[in-house]
């Protein structure tokens, strides 16, 4: 009895060790994108999820919010320099100083979301915003009122189209009549962080009848979300859960789960377990998905979460199949 | 027909609505460089003037309160400019730039402190914390009358006070500029201070007033932005506004109702190529956005190059007056 509680003992002891071996072990760091860590949309993701990784495990990270283009290159290597691995990069626009750094430092972990790196120690990880704009943008033509929707997108990138695109396809789908009215911000970084503007294209929108708008704009999203609720319309959140910005205004938002995938990855790096490659995050994989929480409960109707629900299992199981736009950089119109 | 007026004044009413922060700071500058003091400052003090209006409001759940704080920071800069150009004789433009710098740093480093939000302010959600639209009596019964309908709803009626406050600082200006003494002894100061000097004016006095008169109208301008178009404080949320205003300046001259129509041209540029966006042309196809953003700047561009003139700057504009020698 005492041989074997003193056993008990010394495994947890090591267990304990070996523990505090392992987190000394990993050093991992997070790179945001212009927008900072509290966007409220995609950078607020990647934070929460390392927050939540800190709280589990107790290891601590670092991080680093980008001011301008030419702080990417340095940041990152500023981290590899000080021995950070993994290092997570938030955001297409890091591809090009991933991609020289991450040559430099070969033994170095490496992620990027949102873009992929052909590197050997790179992981890439990709979402199907397609298919979670896909649910939110039935919903919204279910929602309307007026058959008309809108979309506001921030810069006009391929990416962004795989949002505007899914969510086409998705009120179509819903509603072939309905019409959806697409705007852009802008073409260089600013799109992201431009409320006003952001307020001036969904108030655009809405002088020509739409009810419903969907933003992909990161920062700028908050404007259009809040000239949505102005008029008294519906605003669609987007990456993170906005329904809570302005509640009973927001019918939803598209979340995509940039917090599970740095959590994963700070994991399987400290599991050891961490491979490069590419990693594609869709709605069966739990990557993409629509928000329902107290502030939406009484704009969703018990029909839209049906037919929701309907098309996210047609959709994972391959029924329906939602088009990518970086397959053939087109919309199905 | 009656859906182009309609679409017309909802596009005149958005120009508006941009607008409105370029005219306050175009008239500061004015205001400030009409007593001969540069002020490149504009875009630095209404961005403080932002962050302290959302920061007041989101405390106090009073626009009012937003907007005395934006202004009484917006004076604290002009204060410090005022001192660096009048009694100091500094560079007034190496001090202005100094504004615009402390004032990008400071919002950003403040408001990260205050909230932990990277350097925002809460969204501003309870009503009274922000300016409301104003419904002018009639404006819903009239929209079935054809042409002056819309015009009047879209236009004329409901916008908030800050709009039409700033549609009154046009006309204030211009009388007190030109039809009152203490006008006249401005625009003197500006051309010629040693004269005013002579007549037993104090030059130091009126290029006070002048930076005052400016801070307090980039206080309007700034709280606009962050109380009335938006609800709270986005780092770096003036976006060049505070030198298209400059721009704005050179090209009216430094004459007010000129300044009223081309703030109203830029902020109708602006607004045309919100809307233009998707739109179909006639044999051309749709519209690539890349060259509908550029539209404004290339208009501009045309526009400097080619129609204003001369633009004369105020004589004594940037040097520091020294009493005697």
């Amino acid at each position: 009895m005492a041989t074997g509680r003193f056993a008990a003992l010394l495994a947890s002891a090591s267990l304990l060790v070996s523990g505090a071996a392992l987190a000394a072990d990993i050093k991992p760091a997070l790179i945001y994108d212009i927008g900072g860590k509290f966007d409220k949309s995609f950078n607020e993701g990647a934070f929460d999820g390392a927050e939540k990784f800190k709280k589990e495990t107790g290891v601590s990270f670092r991080d680093f919010e980008i001011q301008n283009d030419a702080q990417r290159e340095q940041a990152m290597r500023k981290f590899a320099k000080d021995g950070m691995t993994p290092i997570v990069a938030i955001g297409f626009s890091q591809a090009s100083a991933m991609e020289k750094v991450a040559a430099e430092f070969p033994k170095t972990q490496f992620v990027i979301v949102d873009a992929v790196v052909d590197k050997p120690n790179v992981q890439s990880v990709l979402f199907k915003e397609g298919e979670g704009s896909f649910l939110v943008g039935l919903l919204a033509a279910k929602a309307s009122k007026t058959g008309k929707i809108g979309f506001v997108g921030g810069m006009d990138i391929p990416l962004i189209h795989k949002f505007s695109c899914g969510y086409v396809q998705g009120a179509k789908y819903a509603d072939p009549k309905v019409e959806v009215l697409q705007n852009m911000t802008g073409t260089t970084g600013a799109a992201w962080t431009d409320p006003v503007k952001g307020g001036e294209l969904a108030k655009s929108q809405m002088d020509r009848g739409a009810d419903v708008i969907y933003h992909a704009a990161g920062a700028t999203g908050v404007g259009v979300l809040r000239a949505a609720a102005d008029a008294g319309k519906l605003g669609i959140g987007v990456d993170s859960d906005q329904n809570g910005l302005f509640p009973g205004h927001v019918l939803t938002s598209m979340l995509k789960h940039v917090d599970v995938a740095v959590e994963d990855t700070f994991k399987a790096a400290k599991a050891g377990t961490w491979k490069p490659g590419i990693l594609v995050l869709g709605l069966k994989e739990d990557g993409v998905s629509y928000a329902q929480d107290q502030y939406n409960k009484s704009l969703l109707t018990p029909d839209m979460l049906k037919a929701a629900k309907a098309a996210a299992d047609d959709i994972e199981s391959g029924k329906i199949s939602v088009h990518d736009y970086m397959a053939d950089n087109a919309c199905p119109s | 027909m009656a859906d182009a007026v309609a679409a017309a004044a909802l596009i005149l009413a958005s120009s508006l609505r941009l607008s409105v922060p370029l005219i306050f700071a175009c008239l500061a500058g004015l205001w400030s460089e009409r007593a001969g003091i540069f002020d490149i400052g504009l875009e630095g003090k209404m961005l403080a003037a932002a962050f302290a209006a959302a920061a007041a409001a989101d405390a106090s759940g009073s626009a009012a309160v937003g907007l005395a704080a934006g202004i009484a920071a917006s004076l604290a800069f002009a204060l410090a400019h005022g001192f660096a150009s009048i009694d100091a004789r500094g560079n007034q433009i190496v001090s202005g730039a100094a504004v615009n710098m402390l004032a990008a740093g400071l919002t950003a480093a403040v408001g990260n402190a205050w909230y932990g939000q990277g350097g925002r302010t809460p969204q501003l959600t309870a009503p009274a914390s922000r300016f409301g639209d104003i419904a002018w009596p009639g404006a819903e019964a009239v929209r079935a009358v054809p042409v002056l309908g819309p015009l009047y709803r879209d236009l004329v009626s409901g916008h908030d006070v800050l709009t039409y406050l700033a549609l009154a600082a046009v006309p204030l200006t211009a009388f007190v500029l030109y039809r009152t003494r203490f006008g006249l002894r401005l625009r003197a100061t500006g051309e010629n201070p040693a004269a005013v000097d002579t007549a037993g004016v104090s030059v130091r006095g009126i290029r006070y007033a002048a930076v005052l008169i400016a801070g307090v109208l980039c206080g309007f301008a700034g709280t606009y932005l962050s109380v009335g178009q938006a609800a709270g404080f986005l780092t770096g949320m003036t976006a060049g506004k505070g030198f298209i205003a400059l721009a704005a300046l050179v090209f009216a001259k430094w004459r007010p109702w000129p300044a009223l129509a081309t703030c109203f041209l830029f902020g109708f540029l602006d607004a045309a190529a919100i809307r233009l966006q998707g739109t179909v042309l006639p044999g051309i196809g749709e519209v690539p956005v890349q060259a509908i953003q550029a539209l404004p700047y290339l208009l501009t561009v045309v526009l400097l190059a080619g129609f204003i003139g001369r633009a004369v700057p105020p004589r004594a504009g940037g040097i520091p007056y020294t009493k005697e020698r």
